[in-house]
């Protein structure tokens, strides 16, 4: 079973952050660092990354078969996604243990969605 | 499967479930059934416990007298060895899944990850640590100790059937690579059974995968969509791994000890004796159900139980018990359960409700081939006419 545990930034989240003092925040990012060493050792880690500002982002669409492209509405957008883990565990509760590793679901917290896959049963 | 733990008293179990359902037919009345092997096994287990007077008496003889030897005593093969330390219960079912890939199915990282739809780092890495893990145990290269035998057994028909079902559920993607996850487990199954000929469950799990497999030509289109059994063109079904299947399990349930992948092969066999689907015997189907309910009872048998009693007694029967179903904990909020009862309001006429209840099955499930199924049922129930009764 593959799991996709979602990290969002918003206000709530950098607010946290301002208030984390140096330390803190190396803390922080070593924690994601053993988090990653640990999911590989454990032989679930599929993916992850972390997506840089959404200030960089581009919004793609094609009208017409032309690519269009353009930035972000970010003005009114109050939260984004920073950063993701794509799993693969036995099963939802062992996936939940994982997320609460994640060192943002001490501050915030974290999201965790099943993935969607391709088999199934006949009825 | 994982749930039963003491043999004894699942072999009393199910020797008291055949007991009813033999007492259930009547006494001339034979069902109309394309076999009858079924109704003989039952019968002569009936004559055999009757003799016997009770299971207890024949335990109390078993003490007087000692254990029968176990089945498992005469193994030295060391392919089935080397299955027993697959399956270690230290073990991760996915690190059993691999390693018994790796060590004993001999595929490559890289293809079992193809197959696994993981990356290859992740697959060796959990190879590894089952091996680590394995050595931390002081697991040796041996027979483990014959307390611990049947149960590790299990595991390894256990593991088995996850790495048959890898490769039978998958419907597009990376179908080509996982169907040779089904065909590896078969011929595993095949090796297994030929170190463990006495064993009836080994028979009864080569028997399922067989009965299963054959139907796979005809359980999807190209494009990956799912047929349903009832629409499946049966003229594509295999019918040489049918009769190797239908002789295996006829053989195995007339004299070995009944057990549940036995009864999921008797149930498989049913369907594939049916050459249309309205052929399709369901008493006897309901019958093997209420076996495999009573000797290794979990939430996916139930509903298969409970789809088969629609399919006898009628759609209000059916929904009344799944709703007290739905109260197992292991249901409750369950895509499976919505998409049952989708079905069963379907059966009895109620379509807006059908539909509705389509539509949350739809939402719930992780499958995306199931999800287009359900999406087009809620949307011909939908329809003013109703739609065809069990296109996908």
């Amino acid at each position: 079973m593959k799991y996709l545990i979602l990290i969002q930034s918003n206000e709530r989240s950098l607010a946290v952050w301002e208030q984390l003092t140096d330390e803190q925040r190396m803390e922080f990012g070593r924690g994601h660092l053993l988090l990653t060493d640990e999911m590989d050792k454990a032989g679930v880690r599929v993916a992850s990354e972390g997506l840089a500002d959404p200030s960089l982002a581009r919004w793609v669409s094609v009208r017409d078969g032309r690519t269009v492209t353009s930035d972000g509405p970010f003005a009114e957008v109050k939260e984004h996604l920073a950063g993701f883990y794509l799993i693969d565990c036995e099963d939802l509760d062992e996936a939940i243990g994982w997320a609460a590793k994640v060192p943002d679901a001490a501050f915030t917290e974290v999201e965790v969605r099943p993935v969607l896959d391709m088999s199934g049963w006949e009825f | 499967m994982r749930r039963f733990g003491d043999f004894d008293t699942c072999e009393d179990a199910v020797q008291e479930a055949l007991l009813a359902a033999a007492q259930q037919w009547p006494a001339e009345g034979v069902p109309a059934s394309p076999r009858g092997w079924l109704i003989t096994v039952a019968s002569r287990r009936r004559i055999e416990l009757l003799r016997s007077e009770t299971a207890r008496r024949r335990r109390e003889e078993a003490i007087r007298y000692g254990p029968e030897p176990a089945p498992v005593s005469a193994v030295d093969d060391s392919l089935t060895l080397l299955l027993l330390l697959c399956a270690h219960p230290a073990l991760s079912t996915g690190s059993q899944v691999a390693l018994t890939l790796r060590a004993v199915g001999g595929l490559s990282t890289a293809e079992i990850a193809r197959a696994l739809l993981v990356p290859e780092a992740t697959v060796g890495q959990r190879i590894s640590r089952a091996k680590q893990k394995i050595r931390d145990c002081g697991a040796t290269f041996s027979l483990p100790p014959p307390a611990e035998r049947e149960a590790r057994l299990i595991a390894v028909r256990q593991v088995l059937y996850l790495i048959f079902n890898e490769g039978y559920t998958a419907s597009s993607g990376a179908r080509l690579h996982r169907a040779e996850l089904s065909a590896e487990a078969i011929r595993l199954a095949r090796l297994l059974r030929a170190q463990l000929p006495e064993d009836g469950e080994v028979a009864g799990l080569l028997a399922l995968m067989l009965l299963t497999d054959a139907r796979r030509p005809a359980r999807a289109l190209p494009d990956g969509s799912l047929v349903p059994l009832a629409a499946q063109d049966r003229s594509r079904w295999d019918a040489a791994a049918i009769a190797e299947g239908v002789a295996l399990i006829t053989a195995t349930l007339a004299s070995a000890p009944i057990g549940p992948y036995q009864l999921q092969a008797a149930i498989a066999a049913v369907h594939d004796e049916a050459t249309r689907a309205q052929d399709t015997d369901w008493p006897q189907i309901l019958q093997l159900y209420g076996m495999l309910h009573a000797l290794s009872p979990g939430p996916m048998v139930q509903l298969n139980r409970i789809v088969a009693l629609a399919e006898v007694h009628g759609p209000v029967l059916a929904l009344a018990q799944l709703d007290l179903a739905e109260d197992d904990p292991a249901l409750r909020g369950h895509h499976r359960v919505a998409a049952v009862r989708a079905h069963l309001l379907e059966k009895r006429g109620d379509l807006p409700a059908a539909r509705a209840a389509y539509l949350t099955a739809a939402r719930l499930t992780l499958s995306v081939p199931e999800q287009r199924y359900l999406l087009a049922r809620a949307a011909a129930v939908g329809s003013p006419d109703g739609g065809p009764a069990s296109a996908p």
